[in-house]
């Protein structure tokens, strides 16, 4: 019992900087409606800002005045990012400031390793509380429970600070209608800023006050986002205390975890959430997401037009040149080529679903991993030929998907990604843990083609047949009937079933196809590489994709194709340089600015520009 | 005090405003009315720049705001009620007045929390509720206390009859005349033609993003065939 009761208090400090952390997230996205990915970065920054600061600053005020300092620091940070980033796309579509904070992950992960270098630092410990102290005979470190009292003062000056000043007033004004706080005579730009520097100076001193208890190294960032995304969505987006009993949930459950259950320690939080969110899918204390209460956002959809005499003859001519490649390129640019067409329609899959369900998922690499694992488990195992156990990618993707999609559609927004991250995380997890079945992350290898296959040109022929056969397949269908049912569920909910469309329906069976797709861009990939490891069901390869669809433009069809040959082609050049994330992060921040509509949506413009037609430029 | 000259305003590809021009004194109360789309709720939106006007000018006392940020055309001195109230739901009413509160401007009314509850004695009895548990009623004066906390010197009101029960409208109507004895100068626009009149000096009619008739309730009395083309009565 006593050690249970220590154990209790372990998860308690532990959650004392997952709150800080998770709270300033809270905050951000109830104010400035962005997921903002960068959150563990900033994480990041205060713990490394914090024991350069330590080390600076001796003594007991050194100690705590480091961590008051790193706040500042790092809430400074947030601002600048928040003025040169986010300011210039608030009017983007709404989902669209996720791909730049991506690219703020990456930026601030090389800029990190270039001033602190890659090795991990330790934290120092806090001095006058080095030592232990016994609670029912039970060792419990003197500074957790120092944090575990000073916790619910800092949740209490957030309570104050949003209830009870003039700017809590504003911040809770703008969380519901910001245009109308800006008609009232408030200038919501400084709001904004605010908001965005408050939230990142918590994640910084977040990162500061667990240093004595960990340390600070470059997998800090996305080691907590995860866990903060949940301890956010558990509590409900938006609601501080919210964030405060899912952080405690997350850290107890955790630590007993560790104790009693070590291998479900990956999968436990979200577990936890996907529960949680099954009975209530809005959080534990958060409230309906109402569609359009914040107002119109952005220009409104375009209608997709079928592409003119132009546009065919374009793709016609770029389909012979792929098919005449192999004619005169090496073996090199043909493997590239087939990376290139397995991303294409991954991307593809997931712009289906995106673009024209507007359903954003942040797990879809569960599908496409979840393709390749069906069909090298199949050769590993059994030893089933190839033609077969291919068969069995898109199949099991399929059915994954449809199992997936029971739960996740039931939600909308920021929750449905949520839930859907957290089906691809169990995944994964699976993947990795599981070791008897899959061998972990020593992955599943020796999962070659058959001999007809075997060879690059015939495989490439291969992949290009299905790829481009499948990318076709999933156009066709967004110029059906179904594809229709589809894009008005997508705008007008109501009025699409008010027409008699089961817009869940059309959305649960898009939500198949894009996995049965996504699991034969994986049954491509798996047979070429030979190999699978459960990297392809990272949260990492889920994002890989979204940034795809985004760069090449949601609102344009052949956006995720367009989108995934550039960052093919651009993560090739890139990663032979040493700080190749910053440059990649620049470019992604640049293109998100520049040409919010992605590659395609702004050549577009450009191109009915350059044909003297006013009607785009009217927009 | 306004000057509105030549705004072509645009939903997307639709132009709602078509050369829109009109004046508004110091101290007036000015209706505009109009049908259903004929551009009122458009025309205060663009002087709010929550709209932006294309082309032409929106002069407030001589500064041009078109371009400007919406809260900067607030802190100017006009204040926005608008048509679908848009009051903070989570909000309770005094905290609701909290979001309108500007400092005092020269030659503009003074408002307190407590002159405002005078004029509307049911806010001050749901002062702790939130938004989301008031009747319609009770929400539209609470939207029009909300925007009298910035104590503007021009005060936009969209539809503020629209939606209530016709005891309130009465009540709403005096509330405006009330306001006018206190110095301010209201634009409403409605499409209730005998609550226009019984609260404002001057009539303009808009149709089709163009203005249609400006001038007295006398005069347009005397061209019933104007009221019979552009108002549905």
């Amino acid at each position: 019992m006593a050690f249970l009761f220590a154990q209790f208090l372990t998860g308690l400090a532990n959650a004392s900087s997952l709150f800080l952390v998770a709270s300033g997230l809270s905050l951000i996205f109830g104010v400035t409606r962005i997921v903002n990915f960068a959150h563990g970065s900033f994480y990041m920054l205060g713990a490394f800002i914090g024991v350069t600061l330590m080390e600076l600053l001796p003594g007991h005020v050194g100690f705590w005045g480091a961590i008051l300092l790193t706040g500042l620091a790092v809430g400074a940070i947030g601002a600048f990012v928040e003025m040169v980033v986010l300011r210039p796309i608030y009017r983007a579509p709404e989902l669209f400031q996720l791909v730049a904070t991506f690219g703020v992950i990456l930026v601030i992960q090389d800029l990190a390793l270039m001033i602190w270098g890659a090795e991990d630092r330790l934290g120092p410990r806090a001095p006058g509380l080095r030592g232990v102290w016994r609670i029912f005979g039970e060792p419990v470190p003197k500074y957790d429970i120092v944090i575990i009292a000073i916790t619910p003062f800092i949740l209490f000056a957030l309570w104050y600070l949003i209830t009870r000043t003039r700017v809590g007033v504003l911040v809770r004004a703008a969380t519901q209608d910001r245009e109308m706080v800006g008609a009232l005579g408030v200038n919501q730009a400084w709001l904004f800023t605010g908001v965005f520097a408050l939230g990142s100076a918590l994640a910084g001193w977040g990162g500061a006050l667990q240093l004595p208890k960990g340390g600070a190294d470059l997998l800090m960032d996305f080691n907590i986002i995860g866990a903060v995304f949940v301890v956010v969505v558990i509590g409900g987006m938006g609601s501080l205390p919210g964030a405060f009993i899912a952080a405690v949930l997350i850290s107890v459950l955790n630590v007993l975890g560790v104790t009693y259950l070590p291998q479900s320690t990956l999968v436990l939080m979200f577990v936890v959430m996907a529960v949680v969110l099954i009975i209530r899918p809005y959080g534990l204390l958060g409230r309906e997401e109402v569609a359009g209460e914040h107002g119109q956002v952005g220009a409104p959809e375009t209608p997709i037009r079928p592409y003119g005499t132009t546009g065919q003859m374009l793709v016609i001519a770029l389909l012979a040149l792929l098919a005449a490649l192999p004619l005169f390129a090496d073996r090199f640019l043909l493997i590239l080529m087939i990376d290139m067409v397995v991303f294409a329609l991954f991307a593809a899959s997931l712009h289906f679903i995106l673009g024209s369900g507007g359903l954003v998922s942040f797990g879809h690499a569960a599908f496409f991993g979840g393709g390749a694992y069906a069909a090298a488990l199949l050769v590993f195992h059994t030893d089933t030929p190839m033609e077969l156990a291919f068969l069995f990618a898109p199949l099991a993707a399929g059915l994954l998907a449809l199992g997936i999609g029971w739960f996740c559609i039931r939600l909308t927004g920021v929750y449905f990604a949520m839930l859907t991250l957290a089906f691809s995380q169990l995944v994964w997890s699976l993947a990795f843990q599981w070791r008897e079945v899959t061998r972990g992350d020593d992955g599943l290898v020796n999962i070659w083609p058959s001999p007809w296959l075997s060879g690059t040109v015939p495989y490439y022929y291969f992949t290009l047949a299905l790829g481009i056969g499948g990318i076709l397949v999933l156009r066709h269908i967004i110029h059906s009937p179904f594809g229709y049912a589809l894009r008005a569920g997508r705008d007008s909910p109501r009025q699409a079933e008010a027409m008699g469309i089961d817009v869940k329906r059309i959305q649960f069976a898009a939500f198949a196809l894009a996995g049965v797709m996504a699991g034969l861009a994986g049954g491509i990939f798996v047979f070429s590489k030979g190999s699978v490891f459960p990297t392809e069901l990272e949260i990492a390869a889920s994002f890989d994709a979204l940034i795809v669809v985004f760069l090449g433009g949601v609102k344009t069809l052949a956006g995720g194709v367009v989108g995934a040959g550039f960052m093919t082609v651009a993560e090739d050049w890139l990663t032979r340089l040493e700080y190749w994330r910053l440059v990649l992060g620049l470019v992604i921040i640049a293109v998100v600015i520049i040409a919010p509509e992605g590659i395609v949506g702004s050549l577009r413009r450009l191109w009915t520009r350059l044909r003297g037609t006013d009607e785009e430029a009217l927009q | 005090m306004l000057e509105v000259e030549g705004i072509h305003s645009f939903y997307g590809k639709a132009e709602i405003l078509r050369g829109l021009s009109f004046r508004i004194a110091r101290g007036e109360v000015v209706a505009l009315l109009g049908r259903n789309g004929a551009g009122k709720s458009t025309t205060m939106k663009s002087v709010m720049q929550l709209v932006r006007p294309r082309t032409g000018r929106v002069m407030f006392q001589d500064r041009d705001l078109v371009g400007a940020p919406a809260f900067r055309v607030a802190k100017s001195g006009i204040g926005y009620v608008p048509e679908d109230r848009r009051i903070f739901t989570d909000l309770t009413v005094m905290e609701n007045l909290e979001v309108g509160r500007q400092p005092r401007r020269e030659g503009a009314p003074e408002w307190t929390v407590d002159q405002l509850f005078d004029i509307f004695p049911n806010l001050a009895e749901r002062r702790t509720n939130r938004g989301k548990h008031m009747s319609g009623g009770e929400q539209q004066m609470l939207t029009i206390a909300r925007t009298l906390m910035g104590n503007p010197m021009l005060l936009l009101l969209d539809e503020p009859s629209e939606g209530i029960a016709p005891v309130i409208v009465e009540e709403m109507a005096e509330t405006i005349l009330k306001l006018k004895s206190e110095g301010l100068t209201v634009v409403i626009s409605e499409q209730n033609l005998h609550f226009a009149r019984a609260v404002a000096d001057r009539a303009i009619i808009i149709e089709g993003g163009e203005k249609k008739f400006d001038g007295s309730f006398a005069e347009l009395e005397a061209h019933p065939e104007i009221r019979d083309a552009y108002l549905s009565v």
